[in-house]
């Protein structure tokens, strides 16, 4: 079937099973790779997006569930200007394989969002994903950074 | 009848379309025919390469894969300073799988000094896990060596050829004394004229002179570069999507495979029925392979589907049929019996226990850990007629080539490998389990000459890997009326072949006997982050930890007294510094302490453990290192960080359990990965040290089970001997 998406302000119609996972659809479809595969049950992480701005697993949603929905990958993210989260993990030198590091920048957008100055619970509590290259500490820290940088800042990009 | 002996050699030449190319690496050499090339096996293997452009511009070519650990920035900065280039002139690029990887008007000399390691690396190389000698020439990235290896021999020899021969190429210009010019920031100067050349516009005359035989190496206190924490040069593409990994590979017309192998260990596929599989849209190919079958579709999706709408029979051998727990009965039986092989052996360790007035005993169990890294096992294969295109993600190129080249029947010079980065590697893309690379270009076979790019399912990747081994190990020791041991003994199955160190006791007793045991069965091994040293690190560190208790001394002081070597304690010292050892803890905390010397390198760690209602949470981790020399400091805190992560895995969740003779875990559901939330503080820190270059990839993460089982030890006074550590309900 033809299912119409909004992919990082980008219209996109694409002819797929509509039990095909929103992962795939943007892999395989719409050509954007940044979005990971890890496990395929909604697990590790590192396949989160942003629907209508909230995070999701990108590898349990059936595409016919967002359609017509906004989304946004780690390649709309800061497509002008790197995002606050993504200067802040270049600062921390966060990434090691970097293969998770995608699906964390979104969590951690998103978790910002909510919560402008997150403690380390509510860090803990919002950042689920899986790094196997054990990167959690610098992840924290530079969350932490990244919302310091919003106050002093006042810098929403 | 002699050995094939490698040398060092230095090559160098113009690159096409200008500049200079240089290039070090190993020469094999046949018995009796020193330096006479006959054969191509004699040809110079090139791994390690700098590149000057006319745009000055610096190419370091680096001969390791990307497995996160950030070798290809560490291994640029070496090649670099020795060079003294400018660093924000330098890129890198990673090796092509060639053994080659030569320009035939290259000029090949030898470097003398190379031929042996040099005094200083070769006191403390260990030479069963990393031989200057296999390094040179392989494209291996695995035994935390890529820094002390191709860094130090490769990376630091490549940049001070280059220097002199870009020194000398513009004394001969200038018509001056190369001893009156210097180098620096990319560029050669002549003070006394003034004259200036960047290292671009001299490159293709220094490309016309011959390398150097020994060229000099800059002192530690010269150094720019090397000891400062540049920014890495992979981590702007990893925070924008843009780092490709072998998964993301699009070629035009690409078809999708998923695949499902025999689950049970030594078991074949009975018969296959596909006809509801076949019917489904989108799918091209059913491909029935010895042990596995792959469904070829025109999505990823649609390959999974039809491959859950096989019906797939087994045909079991009953030998193959195990679980978890019969094997463990196996292992314990198998260590009481035989005689085993011995690793160490001192004094007379059997005599003194029968008369030793204290004995302790204790047995220790870990179980089988899969690697579970982030990127499921994946390539893409084009096979046409007589040659293929292979892209992958591997930890050795060259291994992957041959092993398309055999699955093919082919001969390996028709076969490119595309390595890209890897998401994880932690030794299960290690050669020998390239079992990925060989399905893909069977089912690319079929499809002749369209690409195929297979991707395992996590389910897939979990029950087919290459585990580390499930380990039982018993161990006695006797103490003497003062409370000193005098009797280490300990007898264990799975140690991998030639890792010979790792069970050795580090500790100052006299009459020690240590024995390996081989068991056989049908589960997959490998190396797995640290290889045995994550199990004998937990084994040595929680025995040690219990006859401390058992002499009634502080853990931390009785260590002390029985290390030998400095190296040893003053890690140990300076972790309890950092720590406050001695200063009491809140109610319910614990601390714990474990110093383990592997790949070079030794680490001590020291975990502060809460345990409340049965559960363990490691709080705080802090952790000192012997590395020697540090190339770039935060890479290698954030290699320890890592480690630490890693090695918390399998202390407190991990476990990969055969029942019916095939994995009983599936996703990371029930295998369960440590979370942000489960990560540690961690604090590291660098001893200054002149000890010979250490590894870095692994050493952090053995200290860190026994570490935090023998703080849940002091915390609750329950002493716990299987991973992972839980506490008795």
């Amino acid at each position: 079937m033809n299912v119409s998406l909004t992919v990082n302000g980008a219209a996109h119609t694409v002819d797929v099973d509509e039990d095909t996972p929103l992962l795939w659809v943007l892999r395989e479809r719409c050509g954007l790779t940044g979005t990971k595969f890890g496990c395929g049950v909604g697990a590790c992480g590192a396949c989160t997006v942003h629907v209508d701005g909230e995070p999701a697993r990108s590898c349990s949603i059936p595409v016919v569930a967002v359609q017509g929905r906004s989304i946004t990958t780690i390649e709309g993210l800061g497509a002008e200007r790197l995002h606050r989260v993504q200067r802040a993990w270049i600062e921390y030198q966060v990434p090691q394989c970097g293969y998770c590091q995608s699906g964390m920048i979104m969590a951690a957008v998103a978790l910002l969002q909510r919560i402008p100055q997150p403690t380390d619970a509510d860090i803990d509590a919002a950042i689920t994903n899986l790094c196997r290259c054990g990167t959690y500490e610098r992840v924290r820290r530079a969350i932490h950074a990244a919302a310091a940088a919003d106050l002093t800042r006042a810098d929403h990009g | 009848m002699g050995k094939w002996t490698r040398r060092a050699v230095l090559a160098a030449g113009g690159l096409l379309g200008g500049g200079l190319v240089l290039g070090v690496g190993g020469l094999a050499i046949a018995p009796n025919r020193l330096g006479v090339r006959r054969k191509e096996e004699e040809l110079p293997q090139l791994t390690t390469w700098l590149k000057i452009a006319p745009d000055n511009s610096v190419i370091v070519v680096v001969p390791h894969c990307d497995m996160g650990q950030g070798v290809p920035t560490a291994l640029a900065m070496m090649a670099a300073e020795e060079l003294d280039a400018d660093w924000s002139l330098v890129r890198v690029e990673e090796a092509p799988a060639d053994p080659i990887y030569a320009n035939g008007y290259l000029v090949p000399v030898f470097v003398p000094q190379l031929a042996d390691p040099p005094a200083l690396f070769a006191r403390g190389l260990d030479y069963t896990s990393f031989k200057l000698s296999q390094l040179m020439g392989l494209q291996v990235t695995g035994g935390s060596s890529s820094v002390r290896g191709t860094g130090q021999f490769g990376m630091r020899m490549a940049g001070a050829a280059a220097r002199s021969m870009l020194l000398q190429a513009a004394a001969q210009l200038w018509q001056v004394d190369v001893r009156d010019c210097t180098a620096k920031l990319s560029r050669v100067v002549h003070e006394a004229s003034g004259r200036s050349a960047t290292f671009g516009e001299l490159a293709d005359a220094a490309a016309r002179l011959d390398p150097p035989h020994r060229p000099p190496l800059k002192a530690r206190t010269e150094y720019s570069i090397v000891g400062r924490p540049v920014p890495r040069l992979d981590i702007p593409a990893k925070v924008n999507g843009s780092a490709k990994y072998a998964i993301d590979v699009s070629l035009p017309d690409m078809l999708y495979a998923t695949i499902e192998a025999v689950p049970i260990f030594g078991a074949k596929i009975g018969s296959v029925d596909s006809q509801a599989a076949e019917s489904l849209p989108g799918v091209r190919r059913i491909v029935r392979l010895e042990n596995a079958v792959a469904v070829v579709a025109d999505s990823y999706w649609r390959a999974l589907k039809a491959l859950r709408a096989l019906q797939i029979t087994y045909t079991t051998n009953e030998t193959a049929l195990a679980d978890s727990a019969s094997l463990f009965e196996r292992i314990a039986s198998t260590i009481n019996e035989d005689a085993g092989k011995a690793i160490d052996k001192a004094g007379d360790a059997a005599r003194t226990l029968e008369r030793a007035s204290r004995v302790i005993e204790a047995e220790y169990r870990v179980p089988f850990v899969a690697h579970a890294t982030l990127e499921p096992m994946c390539a893409t294969a084009k096979v046409d007629g007589e040659s293929c295109e292979v892209w992958t993600g591997v930890q050795d190129p060259l291994a992957a080539r041959k092993v398309a080249a055999d699955a093919l029947g082919i001969d390996p010079k028709n076969v490119v490998v595309h390595n890209h980065l890897l998401g994880g590697g932690f030794g299960r893309r290690l050669p020998g389990c390239h079992d990925f690379v060989e399905q893909a270009v069977k089912i690319a076979k079929e499809l002749s000459p369209t690409p195929v790019k297979l991707i395992w399912s996590r389910e897939e990747d979990l029950r087919h890997d290459f585990y580390r081994p499930a380990v039982l190990a018993r161990f006695r020791a006797a103490l003497d009326d003062s409370g000193r041991p005098i009797v280490w003994s300990s007898k264990f199955n799975g140690l991998l072949a030639g890792d010979r160190s790792a069970p050795r006791c580090p500790y100052d007793i006299e009459h020690r006997d240590i024995r390996a045991y081989d068991v056989a069965h049908a589960v997959r091994v490998g190396a797995w982050r640290s290889v045995a040293h994550s199990e004998h690190g937990f084994f040595t560190e929680s025995f040690i930890d219990e006859l401390a208790y058992a002499a009634q001394e502080d853990p931390l002081q009785f260590r002390l007294k029985l290390l030998k070597n400095p190296r040893h304690r003053r890690v140990l010292e300076r972790a309890a510094e950092l720590a406050g050892w001695g200063q009491p803890l809140e109610p319910g905390l614990g601390r714990g302490v474990a110093v383990v010397e592997s790949f070079g390198s030794v680490v001590a760690e020291i975990a502060e453990v809460s345990v409340r209602d049965r559960a363990i949470k490691v709080e705080r981790v802090l952790a000192v290192v012997d590395c020697g020399e540090v190339i770039h400091p935060d890479t290698a805190a954030a290699q320890i960080e890592g480690g630490i992560v890693f090695g918390l895995s399998a202390a407190l969740f991990d476990a990969i359990t055969i029942r019916g003779g095939a994995v009983e875990q599936a996703n990371f559901f029930d295998y369960r990965l440590p979370k942000l939330a489960d990560a540690p503080r961690t604090v590291v820190e660098f001893l200054k040290s002149d000890a010979p270059m250490g590894g870095l990839g692994e050493p952090g993460v053995p200290p860190i089970a026994p570490a935090v089982a023998n703080a849940v030890f002091a915390a609750t006074g329950i002493r716990l001997r299987e991973l992972p550590l839980r506490l008795p309900g």
